[in-house]
């Protein structure tokens, strides 16, 4: 006990009251372990409010339903869209009039690589 | 008591195609430290009969005709991946040993025994829809029988896809089966111990499942013998739980170009002591001393040859970096000596223990001892935030002449702001 400093005074009467700080980590991360970010490139996901530069929070435990904006593979890259199953049809779908929309042909197989589940953009 | 050895497939290749997918079904290799030797390789690989540990520069015309791909180490990467898969399966049992970067056995105590191997599958399911990593899962009663499980999973010689379950199977099943496997590929049998045992005409795993006990351990040794019994279902092996912190923590390279001179050697110790003081303040244990090494290249014939390890004790224990990087200088400059060309340096931090339980002595400055805590804090923080090295002590460098040869490392995806994977 020699080895302790002895503080003087009152305590604060704030102690009693003191929680956990908030975190963005326990805000935007459900499972930690399977959470990759990834750099969004280019403007193709400009109507869902994703530029150039945002960084993506991707999910990857998430089971990918349609309307779910996803990373995706694509002839062995990875690309953000918006997943649509439309008619028995799978289609990546751009949020960009510019930008065309990927429908799935017969017998080829989509990999989704992981949900995304949250945006983040700095301003500074 | 089932338990299981859950394995990562060729970890670093499957490490590096998570990020780009691109190697999917492509041969695929990794690279040891100064791209030397084949560490991983892709099943393509294996395939064309490249072996683990073979020097890169003597494959360089097998790789060119089959366009194998070829990845330096990417120990920060591989390192995330590993956690992440390790914190995942930790969740699927009550008790977790950590066997290697790749590897661990999980407790199955207390599960239904008729449903292990679906557990096995959801256990696979699991990580690699997760992290993207594919798994193999062998289920047995000791922990040899479940690395032999796990490697009949892998090669698929026991039906079930990428799972397998020695509990699902009757006594002549077994025997038929490891009748089919060498004896090699037992835990703990190695090149050595199988040479001298196809002498005595056991070549299978039945053969040695089946060899007297005694014979085992009067002509080998009670390891061999313990082995066999393992081989029987008879646990003599613990399960180590995970809760228990490392004994040592090494950090050490070959460099890329020999080094000569003391100050080139001195930072790569500084720095090799500055990395694994962050894994001991991971561990929040404290180290009791430190031991360095340098060694010349004992392949280069005709060169002058030299090593030497040495203890520095330290006064108190810590997970100061700058007693920890001061303790290696100083065994540095006594082991040192000039006109040598050095290939290796490495720091050992030993007698480790959990901070807390350490004895304070009267000489402890409590005052200095909360500075010290703090600057170590704010120098993780750092490093953590804008990348390993950023903030470091003076002594271990800025140009690091000495660094290793890593030509063809891939970005570190997970633990660099600047280094992200990029989706268009």
């Amino acid at each position: 006990m020699f080895n302790h400093k002895v503080a003087a005074g009152f305590p604060s009467p704030a102690d009693d009251y003191i929680e956990g700080r908030l975190s963005l980590d326990e805000h935007l991360i459900q499972h930690r372990e399977a959470t990759f970010f990834v750099r969004a490139k280019g403007s193709s996901m400009a109507g869902a409010g994703i530029f150039d530069g945002d960084l993506l929070v991707v999910d990857k435990s998430l089971a990918p339903q349609s309307g779910d904006i996803v990373i995706a593979v694509l002839d062995g890259h990875l690309t953000v869209k918006r997943l649509v199953h439309r008619g028995g049809k799978v289609i990546l779908k751009p949020e960009n009039p510019l930008f065309r929309e990927l429908e799935l042909k017969e017998g080829q197989e989509l990999t989704v690589w992981g949900v995304v589940t949250s945006a983040v953009k700095k301003f500074i | 008591m089932p338990l299981a050895l859950v394995d990562c497939n060729n970890f670093y290749v499957s490490c590096e195609r998570v990020f780009n997918p691109a190697l999917e079904n492509k041969p695929v290799v990794v690279l040891s430290n100064n791209d030397g030797c084949v560490v991983s390789r892709s099943n393509e690989v294996k395939a064309l009969g490249v072996k683990t540990g073979g020097p890169w520069y003597q494959l360089e015309s097998l790789a060119k005709k089959h366009g194998i791909i070829a990845y330096s180490s990417n120990y920060a990467l591989y390192g995330d991946m590993s956690a992440r898969v390790m914190s995942l399966l930790s969740t699927f049992s009550p008790k977790q040993e950590i066997y290697s970067i790749d590897e661990c056995f999980l407790d199955l105590e207390g599960f239904d025994p008729q449903s292990l191997l679906e557990y096995g599958q959801t256990i696979r399911q699991a990580i690699k829809r997760g992290v993207g990593i594919p798994v193999c899962v062998g289920i047995a009663d000791t922990k040899t029988l479940a690395k032999l499980a796990n490697h009949c999973a892998k090669k698929g010689l026991a039906g079930s896809d990428g799972a397998c379950d020695f509990g699902r199977m009757n006594e002549a099943q077994r025997s038929d089966l490891f009748a089919r496997i060498p004896a090699g590929e037992v835990w703990g049998v190695g090149p050595r111990i199988t040479h001298r045992l196809e002498a005595l005409g056991i070549h299978t795993v039945e053969d040695l499942r089946t060899a007297a006990l005694e014979r085992m351990r009067d002509q080998f040794s009670v390891v061999l013998e313990r082995t066999v019994q393992e081989l029987n279902g008879t646990p003599c092996i613990e399960l180590e739980d995970a809760g228990a912190p490392r004994q040592q923590i090494t950090v050490s390279r070959s460099f890329g170009s020999p080094v000569t001179a003391f100050e080139d050697l001195a930072e790569s110790v500084a720095y090799f002591a500055t990395r694994a003081a962050e894994k001991l303040r991971q561990d929040g244990s404290v180290a009791a001393s430190v031991c360095i090494y340098i060694r010349t290249n004992p392949f280069k014939e005709g060169e002058p040859q030299y090593q030497r390890s040495l203890i520095v004790p330290l006064a108190q224990p810590t997970d100061d970096t700058l007693k920890l990087v001061a303790a290696a200088i100083q065994g540095l400059r006594a082991s040192y000596r000039s006109g040598l060309r050095y290939k290796k340096s490495g720091v050992l931090l030993m007698g480790l223990q959990p901070k807390g339980s350490v004895q304070p002595t009267l000489f402890d400055d409590p005052e200095k001892q909360l500075k010290s805590d703090n600057l170590m804090r704010v120098m993780d923080t750092i490093n953590r935030r804008i990348g390993q090295g950023s903030l470091t002590i003076a002594a271990s460098g800025i140009n690091q002449r000495w660094s290793m040869r890593r030509e063809r490392k891939s970005p570190n995806y997970t633990t660099a702001w600047n280094e992200l994977p990029v989706a268009e």
